[in-house]
């Protein structure tokens, strides 16, 4: 009886949690736009992995289109092994990009990249980002997709920040629809907030030749970059989820033995054998 | 069955440092077969040991997170994403600090809730309530500073959120005008702000490993309580600390380290903000200024009263008021068992508190339901925060019918078997 009455209450407990917290998701992705739709990704669930050819094909992407506008300062070219480039394959990345150095006598001299070093910036400082840009400042791509990522109690209402990009790349259209005032040099898209954005639609059908032969149209390049912003966000999605599968597995059986222990520990004073009842 | 065991060893080596410093003793009296604890502990009494695991696992990610960690306005959030590409197992050490933080306030919301369900800061345990209180509050500033650490984006408009509260002081004469500055060490939360934080944030861990030995001192003079909330009478109402409590609560640990670990393998970002992968900018304001989960309860009954000085003053009391609950709560009785009308409205204030954290995360004009905005939502909400606290406790533990009450532990053991069969 008094148990029942206590798991009464935390049901009921648990019961208005649930429908606070399945509101409080809806609400979070609230925001007037559209939702991105969810797409199939290698990297996605328990036993994600990074999509090699994908991610290959972003870079590629990002060197040939992006890297004109948008930095990515904290990702260094030794990293792009976990994209599947052996040693020497990286140093030929690396020695496409120059970088200043100071020589000995003080003067400036420039010297080609190397694994160690990280993607240059395409601008000096923010002021000439924005200069060239019409007073936007293009977002650096190091954490981007990490900061377009609302995550909610429920799997759908929550917003993944690699959708988040392929649904931007995807969601442009040329004429504002009516009754929207769009403000000079700036663009109209479904995903963006406020709808209006300062990046010309950045990708057009076979734009670039993708070096494995994929057919590059807008979606796959959005696809690609996308995996690539997501990669560039989060490098030890792969390794954090193989090592959580161990630590689950672990204390899977851990907690069973330790739930058996407990049992047996209590076996005797559970049932109260211990107790005189003569001497209460 | 409880043992009067003094710690004597019989290992000569053993015995000739516990003859000169009985720290060994100290720990077998602590927790281990020395400690007698009633036999009848359910696992909502695990939390407080999972509380202690946390704090520990904080501050040894902490100090190892301190070691690569730059607190400097231009440097801070990128040695964050230093330690967590870069640094080996960095990303490991950051997301169990990060997400520690969220398991060590789960595990003392619900320590402290178990604390109000079943009368534990009724006499004789008092003191050890206020020192639970104390605790909180060290843990919420602590929690506070730390997340303004990485200097993303909610890193610094939270802080500037929160210590700009402050301001509502302002009628103070002579310092009262200085305050927020005196905070900020500066004319804005800028870069004497960040290194006071790291500061302090290192600091009071330390002060709340002390506070915790007084807590844990002062639940040894009484001893625990326990679900049926009458003292142990006789030798059969308990049982040493080891090994049942030892083996009950590593088996709680247990589940609790793999709701922990999905967390950091699976979603080390689910309970963090997205606006805090974006560097500090002082020139751009988030859409949503909201603080951690932890705080939003708070946060709410803050923005519910339209007054700045009230909101603030309604804000702390929300959480000081926590002191007055010995004198509050009248009943005889402790534990919520044998007062159902107590139960009831127990129940509904946490639910309330649920509702309030709902709130806390919403813009206060977003309509919630049936046309009435989180604003007003809020304010009744609050109203029956402190209503529960200065209405209901009072006149409900006074008044209520209560339920007969066993004589003893081992009694409702044996009583609680029988029925079983």
């Amino acid at each position: 009886m008094m148990n029942s009455i206590k798991i009464k209450g935390l049901m009921a407990t648990i019961a208005s949690a649930t429908i606070l917290f399945s509101t409080l998701s809806a609400n979070a992705a609230d925001t007037g736009l559209p939702h991105p739709e969810r797409h199939d990704y290698k990297s996605a669930g328990v036993f994600g992995k990074f999509d090699l050819p994908s991610l290959q094909r972003g870079l590629q992407i990002y060197q040939e289109v992006c890297a004109a506008c948008h930095s990515l300062d904290l990702v260094a070219f030794r990293s792009l092994a976990d994209l599947g480039y052996n040693e020497d394959e990286i140093k030929a990345i690396a020695i496409e990009y120059e970088y200043e150095i100071i020589d000995d006598e003080g003067d400036v001299q420039f010297r080609t990249g190397i694994p160690a070093d990280y993607f240059p910036a395409p601008f000096a400082n923010e002021q000439m980002a924005r200069a060239s840009n019409f007073g936007a400042l293009p977002p650096d791509f190091s954490t981007l997709v990490k900061a377009r990522e609302h995550l909610s109690f429920l799997p759908w209402s929550s917003v993944y920040g690699e959708d988040y990009i392929v649904a931007l790349m995807m969601g442009y259209e040329e004429e504002a629809p009516e009754g929207v005032e769009m403000n000079e040099g700036l663009y109209f898209n479904h995903y963006f907030a406020g709808n209006q954005i300062a990046m010309a639609p950045p990708l057009f059908e076979e734009m670039v030749e993708y070096a494995d032969g994929t057919s590059a149209s807008i979606e796959q390049m959005s696809y690609d970059v996308a995996n690539f912003m997501a990669w560039a966000s989060d490098p030890t999605m792969q390794e954090r989820k193989e090592m959580g599968l161990k630590v689950m597995l672990f204390m899977v059986v851990f907690v069973i033995l330790l739930y058996f222990t407990n049992k047996r520990v209590w076996k005797k004073v559970k049932k109260g054998e211990d107790i005189d009842p003569a001497n209460l | 069955m409880a043992s009067e065991n003094k710690f004597e060893p019989t290992n000569p080596a053993v015995k000739w440092v516990e003859d000169r410093l009985p720290i060994m003793g100290l720990i077998y009296s602590a927790v281990g077969a020395g400690y007698n604890v009633p036999r009848n502990l359910n696992y909502w009494w695990n939390f407080g040991v999972l509380a202690g695991f946390m704090m520990v696992v904080q501050i040894v990610t902490g100090i190892v997170l301190a070691m690569h960690y730059i607190p400097h306005i231009d440097l801070a959030f990128d040695s964050v994403q230093h330690i967590k590409r870069d640094v080996n197992y960095g990303w490991l050490i950051q997301a169990i600090h990060a997400n520690g933080a969220s398991m060590f306030f789960i595990a003392v919301y619900i320590h402290i809730l178990r604390g109000f369900y079943f009368g534990s800061y009724k006499a004789p345990r008092e003191i050890l309530w206020f020192l639970g209180v104390i605790i909180y509050l060290i843990m919420m500033a602590t929690g506070f500073m730390g997340y303004v650490l990485p200097w993303g984006q909610m890193s610094f408009w939270g802080a500037k959120v929160i210590t700009n509260l402050f301001s509502a002081f302002d009628f103070i004469p002579i310092i009262g005008d200085g305050i927020v500055e005196w905070l900020w060490g500066g004319f804005a939360v800028d870069q004497p702000t960040l290194n006071r934080f790291y500061s302090l944030h290192y600091l009071l861990p330390f002060v709340l490993v002390g506070v915790v030995i007084l807590h844990i001192w002062a639940l040894h003079i009484p001893g625990s309580t326990n679900p049926l909330g009458i003292d142990a009478k006789g030798p059969h109402d308990k049982i040493p600390f080891h090994p049942y409590y030892t083996a009950k609560d590593a088996f709680g640990l247990g589940v609790f380290i793999m709701f922990f670990a999905a967390f950091v393998f699976y979603m080390p970002d689910f309970l963090g903000h997205p606006d805090n992968y974006i560097k500090a900018n002082a020139l751009v304001t988030p859409e949503h200024i909201v603080p951690e989960w932890y705080y939003l309860p708070f946060y709410a009954i803050l923005r519910a009263i339209p007054d700045k000085l009230l909101g603030v003053v309604a804000m702390f009391s929300s959480i000081l008021i926590l002191f007055a609950m010995p004198w509050l709560d009248g009943a005889r009785i402790r534990s919520m068992r044998f007062r159902p009308l107590s139960k009831f409205f127990f129940w509904l204030f946490v639910v309330n508190g649920l509702f309030l954290g709902y709130l806390g995360q919403i813009p206060t004009d977003q309509i919630v339901t049936m046309g009435i905005d989180a604003l007003t939502f809020a304010q009744f909400a609050t109203l029956f925060y402190f209503a529960y606290f200065i209405v209901i406790m009072p006149l409900v533990s006074r008044m209520e019918t209560t339920k007969p009450v066993p004589v003893s532990i081992a009694a409702a053991v044996l009583d609680a078997n029988k029925k079983k069969g």
